[in-house]
């Protein structure tokens, strides 16, 4: 892990697990109804003030509580337009699974890549720790698997020129 | 301190619980009902639901005396449970109100109880004889957002109520022909229905989470989001207080709180454990956890197979997972109650979750 991941991750930890602070709360605003307060965004008093923790000026999340839901948005390193284009498809390949991923939210917040939404159904249901946990391990793989995958499709590009130049020689 | 007495009773969150005056029976707010739990050896077996609301039962009461349920739910509606020979039989309560009611107490006497809400009102409500039913009146001004907590002072006629406006305020609840006139007091004098006489706001304008009247009555704890806790101590009728002091925590927010005598306050939330704030009108302070770290606590005893090894291996990339808190409880602690105590000398208190245990605790 490189000198300036461990801090930009342990301020994203404590400030989730700070965040998490939820409780149910049913909507003041609309009868019988127990909506995340972050989304509707009615009740002003219900949101606190949203943090953005960045480790430089392409990589940062933007944490936003409120009484009974937080939302987490992950803003991923993209140096070039090959890195932009596998950050763009790999998003887009996990939201479209949102169901099995529980806390994913199908569309990310502007300005960043993918958003999470949890709230107080999820940690109820789920180890507190290990939510955040799962957020931190995100992460650090995504961008692990972004460079993988950038290797991988200049290697595969080599090889398909190779193979296509073959017969001219 | 003796080991904290943990029951798991399911793996549902526990919005509120409410043991009864003696000790046999305790009442766990489960979803959309209520259930009762009675003792039987050193474990609790369910024994009766309460089925009725429609939707998240938030809060439940058990009154000491008469021994009547009052239960309160998101689905805009409260209900008094009277035993009867077959079986447990509600009452409506008229709350006229049409968002979630939130939060219920009865009042000391016993003659009356007071439902917080999300209509920005707290209905208080009490017995009408001429027409069998329990009717309300309703403490509006100057609520501005959701009530989250309640509490009753002694004398049965003020009422402490946290929103999550970031203010407390001790409302008069008096109703003529049900509550005997209120002998002064620092609070106030003269107390027609919705007097208020107090109105304090949180230090960094954070949502009210738990209030407790001292049980003198003459102090009134209120905890924030902010982590803090504040003790405001009351002069005069009309006047600032005489002392309020925050004491500000690194914790995570604290939920509800108890007071242990006039110079201790119990109070836990989303820390999982109970924490200790001790001192009197010259200042307060943190003075640490109840929950002694050593042992491992509730989950010391985990099933380690070679199954799991590998499935965590497989899965991970790591074998054990450490899922586990060192505290008794698991998840945020909701609701924390005095569970013996003899002239507001608490000697033992229980304590409920989101993670589905309750825990007695022995000071």
């Amino acid at each position: 892990m490189s000198q300036s991941l461990r801090p930009y991750l342990q301020c994203v930890r404590s400030s989730l697990t700070a965040a998490l602070a939820i409780s149910n709360f049913a909507s003041q605003i609309s009868e019988r109804h127990n909506v995340p307060e972050i989304e509707s965004g009615a009740s002003p008093e219900l949101i606190l003030n949203p943090l953005t923790v960045s480790r430089n000026d392409s990589e940062s999340v933007l944490i936003e509580p409120s009484v009974n839901s937080v939302r987490v948005s992950i803003r991923i390193k993209q140096a070039d337009e090959i890195e932009h284009i596998l950050v763009h498809k790999l998003a887009r390949f996990l939201t479209q699974r949102a169901e099995s991923f529980f806390i994913l939210r199908r569309k990310p917040v502007k300005g960043y890549d993918i958003s999470f939404l949890i709230t107080n159904f999820h940690t109820s249901s789920m180890y507190k720790n290990q939510l955040v946990e799962f957020v931190i391990s995100f992460m650090e793989d995504v961008d692990k698997e972004i460079s993988e995958m950038k290797l991988f499709l200049n290697a595969r590009a080599r090889f398909v020129a190779e193979s296509f130049l073959t017969p001219f020689d | 301190m003796a080991t904290p007495q943990a029951h798991h009773l399911f793996h549902a969150p526990i919005a509120d619980h409410s043991f009864s005056a003696d000790r046999r029976t305790v009442a766990v707010a489960r979803d959309n009902n209520v259930e009762l739990y009675q003792s039987s050896g050193s474990k609790f077996t369910l024994s009766d639901e309460l089925k009725g609301h429609e939707k998240t039962v938030t809060s439940v009461d058990i009154a000491p005396g008469s021994g009547r349920i009052v239960t309160c739910s998101q689905d805009r509606n409260a209900y008094v449970w009277e035993k009867t020979p077959t079986g447990w039989k509600p009452t409506l309560v008229l709350l006229r109100i049409n968002r979630a009611a939130t939060f219920v107490r009865w009042s000391p006497s016993e003659q009356k109880f007071a439902v917080g809400s999300g209509a920005r009102v707290i209905a208080v409500c009490y017995f009408e004889e001429e027409n069998d039913w329990w009717i309300s009146k309703h403490l509006k001004k100057p609520i501005r957002s959701t009530i989250t907590t309640l509490a009753w002072h002694p004398n049965s006629v003020l009422l402490a109520a946290g929103s999550t406006d970031s203010h407390a305020r001790v409302f008069s609840s008096f109703i003529k022909g049900t509550d005997a006139r209120p002998e002064p007091s620092a609070w106030g004098e003269r107390l027609p229905f919705n007097t208020i006489c107090g109105e304090f706001l949180n230090d960094s304008a954070g949502w009210i989470q738990g209030v407790s009247f001292s049980p003198s009555g003459d102090a009134l704890a209120f905890t924030g989001h902010d982590s803090s806790v504040t003790v405001v101590y009351p002069s005069a009728p009309e006047q600032p207080p005489r002392a309020m002091l925050n004491i500000s925590t690194r914790l995570l927010p604290l939920n509800s709180l108890i007071w242990n005598g006039e110079n201790e306050i119990i109070a836990a939330g989303h820390d999982c454990e109970p924490y200790r704030f001790q001192g009197d009108e010259n200042g307060w302070r943190l003075t640490g956890s109840l929950e002694s770290k050593a042992g491992a606590g509730a989950g010391a005893a985990r099933e380690e197979s070679a199954l799991n090894m590998f499935r965590q291996m497989d899965l991970k990339g790591q074998t054990t997972v450490n899922t586990k808190l060192k505290t008794t409880h698991q998840n945020t602690i909701n609701t924390i109650r005095p569970y013996e105590e003899a002239n507001g000398q608490v000697k033992s208190f229980s304590t409920s979750g989101v993670d589905g245990r309750v825990v007695i605790w022995t000071l």
